[in-house]
């Protein structure tokens, strides 16, 4: 049979919770109810845009409480006046065209909204309304009711109005207006024949175009000149130093030519490769707007949580918590400060700390953490440290996160520029020298020449076109860089690090399944009271893998580390674990993990499961080895220690039992042993580590949402191919190093014109656009075939 | 020959409108979401009114 799915979600229907509305199908009430809202308010179009492109709604109304606060309201608030008010929303369900349309038509649905705008990169909705008619809570409320929940945390709260930069499509703009006109105002003297039409308008034309390049060298080529003198105040011979170089004596010396009369000036080919250069910067400058690659615990945290005051409940801003204060924490909550659970059960999924998906169960008086979510009925729980205190936190405190972005870091071109520059000054005065006993003004226009025809403009422009085009190729096959100069980075790794829960394991929950005599339900219960005790991941998930039982008090409780457990509840003699510990004689496979179990001495079966870890891990990792050093760090203990070292190849690095600081010091202590570490994680424990390491890549199972701070983000889907992309970055170093080595041939082509005195401005007309086009042809086609042959 | 004076001058004029036409588009914002908009201009202007229940799939 066939399996229907929700016309609004799209989800499968389980056929006895189907409901049918309107001749449609439903899977459950949350989406029905979204289609009626939609077809009442006539906007059923939104189904025939997209196949079900809904979302299921799960609303707590409670939930968003805290927006009946004015003080936590106006954070949210971009814009207010006479009543008008405007707010950004983030939305990560926005996906496809029905999103756009039905956002976009809001005010159909609420008579407040009066405009309502998608970004569609961003995910993000503006809306204008107005603030008697519909609150913002109204809004939200909608917006939750309607699948299109808006991700409200901590970020917003802090969040100052960023500006957005557009300076360098300002400098573009200008820079390519005057090379446009300046190229067609210098075509009539590359033809220079003595004509006298030319020369009547010479000096016409001349001071035209020394007073339109005036904009492109003043106000476009700033960015350079100032990068210069950075470098040269911080002692680095950067590429800018000869770039601002040969732009300024370009300029002076053109300005000389005019003013005295000798010839129009290389102000074309300043223009244009001040043009050029900036469209590098620009290619280079892909960003991923609806990826923040800067998060910290803010963003994940709510802005305001519910307090109980004497019995009353109370929304309070997470910063105005205080010691001792209770809070109510509700189901799919969670939890911002550590403290002591004050009702009598709460099971805690740690998912974005450890990666962990099994929730964990603590009981009255048990110490929680902050970062875990409630699932389940609400809980109270009793304050032990503020926000900024709490264990997890804390961690942002620390020195890494305070530092600014690696300044030390030498590009490769950088490393090109140290031998290029002195040695382009050297040959610049030796000719001069050279010259000056010949003729002293030849001499002069020799030395100019020089440096500018070796303006690295093709040296400048290889890596961001390479870095540029890999960083697309990244991108659309899923691994979100931060900036292109990770790839050189990750170029040079020779160690990667991998967090195992969450990284080397999925985050979805493994299967486990019973083989042997059926188990009678006191046998269940029994099984799941001994297991409770023990917190071996196995045992913890075979936990919940037994979901109705209860559980009864355990005698005589035995663990032997690493080989099993055992128990006795009501008479019942229970035994745990491996088969060597049952004392078993059994042919074990190698690759599957099972624990077996044995009752009052009787063999009943084994427990199965499936490995939970992601697919392609063993020969990602394998492949890997062969040129890095591979680590696990694991914050868990050494449990699976047999096994994982059964599976992966050998030499790998096991360290179990690591804190978040552990991790990021284990990390540093690599880079003292002077390893370059790629850092694979995806919890919020990592990212101190993350944070650490040279490239911090986290993985996420939903891009959208969760990723701690990091150079990259990479969809868990992909996770198999990170050895490709290790290996294509590698490439995109080679091609740059290739493509240097060309464009140092272009310049030692026009330096010989130079030397000899013999560069007009028509030969640098020529030279320079086409060496640029060259070498950007050059490193696209390498790129490409690059990223075809790795099937990306 | 001096009419050659007044045409580039106007040509560069016209240049330099269409130099600041594109700042000022830049500087709306027009230019930073460039996926949007070309799913937008696709929407009818109108609700549909008539309820013609699509086919269950």
């Amino acid at each position: 049979m066939e399996v229907q799915n929700c016309y609004h979600c799209g989800g499968p229907i389980v056929k006895k919770e189907e409901i049918v509305f309107d001749e449609l199908s439903f899977c459950c009430t949350g989406c029905q109810t979204v289609y009626e809202i939609f077809s009442a308010n006539d906007l059923t179009s939104y189904y025939e845009m997209g196949d079900a492109p809904g979302a299921r709604v799960s609303v707590d109304v409670n939930r968003y409480n805290f927006l009946d606060q004015p003080h936590l309201v106006e954070k949210l608030i971009s814009f207010d006046e006479g009543g008008t008010q405007i707010t950004n929303l983030y939305i990560p369900h926005i996906h496809c065209s029905s999103c756009i349309w039905i956002l976009e038509n809001l005010n159909k649905l609420l008579p407040g909204v009066q405009r309502s705008q998608v970004n569609f990169h961003e995910k993000k909705v503006r809306i204008v309304f107005i603030s008697e008619t519909s609150s913002l809570k109204d809004i939200v409320l909608l917006l939750a009711k309607i699948g299109y929940e808006p991700y409200l945390s901590l970020e917003d709260y802090d969040q100052v109005q960023q500006k957005i930069d557009r300076s360098l499509i300002y400098r573009i703009g200008v820079a390519f207006f005057c090379f446009g006109n300046v190229m067609l105002l210098s075509f009539p003297e590359y033809f220079e024949v003595d004509e006298f039409w030319i020369q009547q308008y010479k000096g016409f034309f001349r001071w035209l175009i020394f007073g339109i390049s005036l904009p492109a060298f003043l106000y476009s080529g700033w960015g350079y000149y100032e990068a210069a003198w950075k470098s040269i105040k911080a002692g680095i011979l950067s590429i800018e130093i000869p770039i601002a170089l040969g732009i300024i004596v370009m300029f002076l010396r053109s300005s000389y030519d005019i003013i005295f009369d000798h010839s129009q000036g290389f102000f074309d080919s300043m223009c244009s490769l001040i043009f050029f250069m900036l469209l590098g910067k620009l290619f280079q400058q892909k960003t991923y707007n609806f990826l923040s690659f800067e998060r910290d615990y803010k963003s994940y945290f709510p802005m305001a949580v519910t307090k109980l005051v004497q019995g009353a409940e109370q929304a309070v801003a997470i910063y105005d918590i205080k010691i001792g204060d209770r809070l109510l924490i509700r189901n799919q909550e969670l939890i911002p400060v550590d403290g002591i659970l004050m009702s009598p059960q709460a099971s805690i999924d740690y998912a974005f700390v450890s990666g962990e998906a099994e929730p964990i169960v603590k009981t009255s008086g048990d110490k929680i953490f902050a970062g875990g979510k409630q699932l389940g009925s609400g809980v109270e729980m009793e304050v032990l440290h503020e926000v900024s205190q709490s264990y997890l936190t804390s961690l942002w405190s620390h020195a890494v996160f305070q530092k600014e972005e690696d300044l030390a870091y030498r590009t490769l071109t950088d490393k090109i520029s140290h031998y290029f520059t002195p040695g382009l000054l050297a040959l610049a005065v030796l000719s001069f020298i050279g010259w000056f006993f010949v003729d002293v003004t030849t001499a002069f226009n020799v030395f100019t020449a020089i440096l500018i025809v070796a303006c690295p403009c093709a040296l400048a422009l290889t890596a961001p076109f390479t870095l540029g085009n890999v960083l697309r190729y990244f991108g659309s096959s899923k691994l979100y860089l931060k900036d292109a100069q990770v790839i050189e980075k990750m170029a040079q790794i020779d160690t990667v690090v991998f967090d195992k829960t969450g990284t080397l394991t999925t985050n979805s929950k493994a299967e486990i399944y019973y083989e042997g005599a059926v188990l009678e339900v006191a046998f269940k219960e029994a099984v799941k009271s001994v297991v409770r005790n023990s917190n071996h991941p196995l045992n913890r998930r075979l936990y919940s893998f037994f979901e109705q039982e209860k559980t009864t008090a355990v005698a005589h409780f035995e663990e032997v580390t690493g080989k099993g457990i055992s128990g006795e509840v009501n008479g019942l003699h229970i035994a745990l674990g491996s088969a060597s510990f049952l004392q078993l004689e059994t042919d074990q496979m190698l690759s599957e993990t099972v624990v077996h179990l044995a009752i009052n001495g009787v063999y009943q079966g084994k427990f199965v499961f499936d490995n939970p870890y992601r697919a392609g891990m063993e020969t990602l990792l394998s492949r890997l080895h062969s040129h890095c050093e591979l680590v696990v760090l694991s914050g868990d203990n050494a449990g699976e220690e047999a096994f994982l070292k059964r599976i992966l190849p050998e030499g790998t690095t096991l360290v179990f039992n690591q804190k978040p600081d552990q991790k990021l010091n284990y990390i540093k202590n690599l880079q003292q042993e002077g390893k370059y570490v790629m850092m694979v994680g995806d919890g919020l424990n990592d990212a101190g580590a993350l944070a650490q390491s040279n490239v911090g890549i986290s993985i996420s199972e939903n891009v959208n949402v969760f990723s701690p701070a990091c150079d990259g983000i990479l969809d868990a889907q992909q996770f198999q191919l990170l050895d490709t992309y290790l290996k294509l970055s590698k490439k995109a170093v080679k091609t740059i190093k290739w493509s240097f080595g060309l464009s140092l041939l272009y310049n030692a082509v026009g330096l010989t014109f130079a030397v000899c005195g013999l560069l007009s401005p028509l030969v640098a007309a020529i030279i320079m656009p086409l060496s640029t086009i060259t070498i950007v042809s050059f490193v696209s086609l390498q790129t490409a075939i690059g990223a075809k042959r790795a099937k990306i | 020959m001096s009419v050659i004076y007044i045409l580039i001058s106007i040509s560069i004029v016209v240049a330099a409108c269409f130099l600041i036409a594109f700042i000022r588009a830049v500087k709306s914002g027009q230019f930073d979401d460039d996926y949007t908009p070309s799913v937008r201009m696709l929407f009818e202007d109108e609700l549909v009114k008539t309820k013609n229940k699509p086919k269950q799939k």
